[in-house]
């Protein structure tokens, strides 16, 4: 499944808007052990990234202890029209990406 | 001079009076009634039940029953201002079209006749420091302990857009507690055009039998796809597992194919809000209008527990779990849904065993003996087609503060034959009748 992201379509100059985002990911915290005794190894997301229109304007770092498919939700104010992107990075060269539009009127 | 002071309290609640001189009539009786209570108990002793389904009519009958185990008599009054109980357990058939309204009702004219005073009355306010209840027509009952078996109701605030207006506008039905709402999602179902979708909106837990939301969905489906099979079941789920998981997704690949799609919590099914006047149903992540909205609001102990101050911040109602005693008010006992169970599920069958259970530490209690810690069986049925059906059973014990659950339980195998399914739904069929007849004679 690809990341959901939950961007208003349209917002008013200068309006509190929220951001929603979730990802699946299982968040192995690397700390478990399987039947045989061996450690299973850890594979988390270790950071997020928001830009609005190129400016990063959220980051957040995650660790272990953040349960699987991740879920943020922040705030920010509509200031212009364009685009959001959202990348999330993690162990063993974990990369995604999705992407959001606004209208600011 | 006890019996006497609490006989005229009896013959006072036989007439109705204004709410102050009921109050008065509490306060009067107090200086009596606050004897130490294994004095009074020994002569006589007065439990009054509150709610009278599943749990609460069990306790009654239970208390009548074992009234030989006291030398003084035992008076039990079951209060429940409806007049039939219609039972929530196999309520989904009445949904799907397969099985009438009244299969599921029951009266309490059994309970009278053995002995259990039956008050068709709602109670407004409960006095734990007088050790006294008053009802909707000013009648007040002194009681030496209280039952609350209040079930659920529903934390309205919790879900933005359903309110109590939301459910009088009967756009969105809950039909979480069975009757005239149960009807409706059916009427609803009925009215639909082939075609449509019927979306079902499921709470996080805890909530009132959590594997039933999964079977309304089966035997909406089941009704959709020998009437309506151009129609779908899309279920928004705020949860990711849930009861029985592995048996109901089998279930529903052979008998329903794609019919049956559920979003949960990590794919973005959790509801946030509704909008009845427009249908709309708005998860963290998107927004349906489907054809047939029926919207579990999310729960919490029903209101005569909070009015009894029986409730914590959780909403539900902590407890003793080998006598059920409140842990927040003095003489009340907690059963069934209301109360906060731990491992046990809140159900019909949990319901009973603790009705069951709570009768036999009164009785203890009231006797000045030490009660003995329970242990509880909780059954459930789920029945997803008609002769297709599948079960769990859970024993339960004290451990802490809550119910743990202890070895002893089982669950019908994920692969199985047809035959073991048709075998279990019925056994679903004689589980009701003997539950219900076990509860309501």
């Amino acid at each position: 499944m690809a990341a959901l992201i939950n961007v208003p379509a349209k917002a008013k100059r200068g309006d509190i808007i929220e951001i929603r985002t979730l990802t699946s990911h299982i968040m192995e915290t690397g700390f478990r052990h399987t039947v045989d005794g061996a450690l299973v190894p850890r594979d988390i997301i270790t950071s997020f990234t928001c830009r609005y229109n190129g400016t990063e304007i959220f980051r957040a770092d995650l660790f272990p202890a953040i349960a699987a498919n991740p879920y943020l939700s922040f705030f920010t104010v509509a200031r212009e029209s364009g685009k959001f992107e959202f990348e999330w990075i993690g162990d063993n060269g974990y990369s995604s990406t999705a992407s959001a539009s606004i209208t600011v009127e | 001079m006890a019996a006497a002071a609490l006989a005229g309290m009896i013959h006072m609640t036989t007439r109705p009076m204004t709410r102050r001189t009921a109050v008065l009539g509490i306060t009067a009786a107090t200086a009596t009634l606050a004897r130490p209570s294994v004095l009074r108990a020994q002569s006589t002793g007065r439990v009054v039940v509150v709610g009278g389904g599943f749990g609460g009519a069990a306790c009654a009958r239970a208390l009548k029953r074992a009234r030989g185990d006291l030398q003084g008599d035992l008076q039990v009054i079951l209060i429940e201002p409806n007049a039939v109980f219609t039972s929530c357990p196999f309520s989904n058939e009445v949904i799907a079209g397969l099985r009438d309204i009244e299969a599921q009702q029951f009266d309490y004219d059994r309970l009278a006749a053995e002995g259990v005073t039956v008050i068709g009355q709602a109670v407004t306010t409960i006095e734990p420091q007088l050790r006294g209840v008053l009802t909707a027509d000013g009648v007040a009952l002194p009681y030496d302990r209280l039952v609350l078996s209040p079930g659920i109701d529903f934390h309205f605030d919790a879900l933005p857009g359903y309110d109590a207006a939301a459910v009088a506008s009967e756009k969105m039905p809950h039909a979480w507690k069975a009757g005239a709402q149960t009807l409706l999602l059916r009427r609803q179902l009925e009215a639909m055009d082939d075609g449509g979708t019927v979306a079902i909106a499921i709470p996080a837990n805890p909530s009132r039998c959590p594997p039933a939301p999964y079977e309304r969905a089966s035997l909406i489906a089941h009704y959709l796809k020998t009437r309506k099979p151009r129609s779908k079941v899309l279920i928004l789920d705020a949860k990711d597992d849930f009861p029985q998981q592995r048996l109901f997704e089998k279930a529903w690949k052979e008998l329903y194919g794609e019919m049956i799609e559920r979003i949960g919590l990590s794919q973005g099914g959790r509801v946030t809000s509704v909008d009845p006047a427009t249908k709309t149903i708005v998860t963290e992540f998107g927004n349906y209008t489907p054809d047939v909205a029926n919207v579990i609001p999310p729960q919490r102990a029903g209101h005569i527990a909070e009015i009894a101050g029986a409730t914590d911040a959780t909403g539900w109602c902590p407890i003793d779990p080998v006598t059920f005693e409140s842990k927040l008010v003095k003489n009340v006992h907690v059963i069934g849904d209301a109360c906060l169970g731990g491992g046990i599920p809140k159900s019909a069958s949990a319901a009973n065993a603790q009705g069951k259970a709570c009768a036999a530490a009164i009785v203890n209690l009231l006797a000045g003996r030490t009660p003995e810690a329970p242990r509880l069986t909780g059954v459930c049925y789920n029945t997803v087609a008609p002769g297709y059906g599948f079960s769990l059973a859970g024993n339960y014990q004290p451990r802490g503060d809550i119910f743990a659950e202890v070895e002893g339980g089982a669950t019908s195998p994920v692969d199985a034959p047809r035959e073991l399914r048709a075998r279990e739904a019925a056994e679903a069929e004689r589980w009701f009748q003997t539950i219900t007849a076990d509860t309501f004679g």
